[in-house]
């Protein structure tokens, strides 16, 4: 373990704003992706649907 | 059972959702332990300090950045030699993530760069072509986008792709090329890691849950491509009405 205290541990050595930076917007960059990809998938089936009920009728 | 089964899109789309989960979670475990690797087994670096710890996402997703284009490019190729249709719609379901692989490459070199070198960006010819590698992602995203025709959107995308497939190696071997500020490759086949073992672990962790990542979002999305596409069949008919 490389850390005394979380404090350090969000400090890291003065780079905190660098590593933290580098990670979160990783984290949301991938969260964004995965939110946009269900809501694409929800809207196509919702779409084809509504394309197949209306070339029924 | 014959293999070529799945190059069926109907038996692929099952075959897909049936593996989405297992790669999924398998993403998320090897993360949280690549996540562990990189900020509680991997020591302090005696000239960067903590600074380094970018290393466990930069050298990843700069990996996947040229392995996504690599990949597509032979989808392209394999649809544009065999006209194989799933080969163009995997090819297609790619090129999104590859991007977002190239931007985090890119971001974190920023700030990584920022206290290392004192400058968030230099125009030296690794940055330079890693860009070059996002404007090609983006293109081929837009190209696509832009073609309603989907066979015609299909070959020529491709195409772009195959061309602009010839930037993976600049990327890749322009820190051996060039003069750059940027350091040599992180592990080369020929030579031994010049990093400690534990760090090494750390980043081949991070970059097979990268892949298994990778693999999962791609799935989904060709699932929905394979959907829109089909939407005439049978098959997808009885899906949506199931529903």
């Amino acid at each position: 373990m490389e850390w005394a205290s979380w404090s350090e541990f969000w400090h890291m050595a003065g780079y905190g704003l660098y590593v933290w930076g580098s990670y979160a917007v990783t984290l949301a960059v991938i969260l964004i992706e995965v939110i946009l990809l269900k809501r694409a998938d929800s809207d196509t089936r919702r779409r084809l649907k509504r394309m197949q009920q209306w070339e029924e009728q | 059972m014959n293999l070529y089964t799945y190059a069926s899109p109907a038996n692929f789309y099952h075959l897909a959702g049936k593996l989405i989960p297992w790669f999924a979670w398998s993403a998320g475990l090897l993360t949280i332990w690549g996540l562990y690797i990189s900020f509680f087994l991997a020591p302090t670096d005696f000239q960067q300090s903590e600074a380094y710890r970018i290393i466990f996402i930069h050298v990843p997703a700069a990996w996947m950045s040229m392995f996504i284009y690599l990949v597509m490019a032979f989808w392209g190729a394999i649809g544009l030699a065999f006209n194989t249709r799933l080969s163009f719609m995997m090819a297609r379901a790619l090129a999104p993530t590859g991007a977002l692989f190239t931007f985090i490459a890119l971001w974190t070199g920023a700030l990584w760069g920022k206290p290392m070198w004192g400058a968030w960006w230099v125009w030296d010819a690794r940055l330079t072509s890693e860009l070059i590698l996002l404007f090609l992602y983006v293109g081929i995203i837009a190209l696509w986008a832009a073609i309603d025709d989907v066979r015609r959107g299909d070959r020529a995308g491709s195409l772009l792709t195959l061309i602009g497939a010839i930037n993976v190696p600049i990327i890749y071997f322009s820190v051996k090329w060039w003069n750059t500020l940027h350091q040599g490759a992180s592990i080369s086949l020929t030579k031994a890691p010049s990093m400690a073992a534990i760090m090494l672990q750390g980043m081949l962790v991070m970059a097979i849950a990268a892949w298994l990542y990778t693999i999962a979002v791609a799935l989904v999305r060709v699932r929905r491509i394979i959907l829109e596409r089909e939407r005439h069949t049978d098959w997808v008919k009885a899906i949506l009405e199931a529903k």
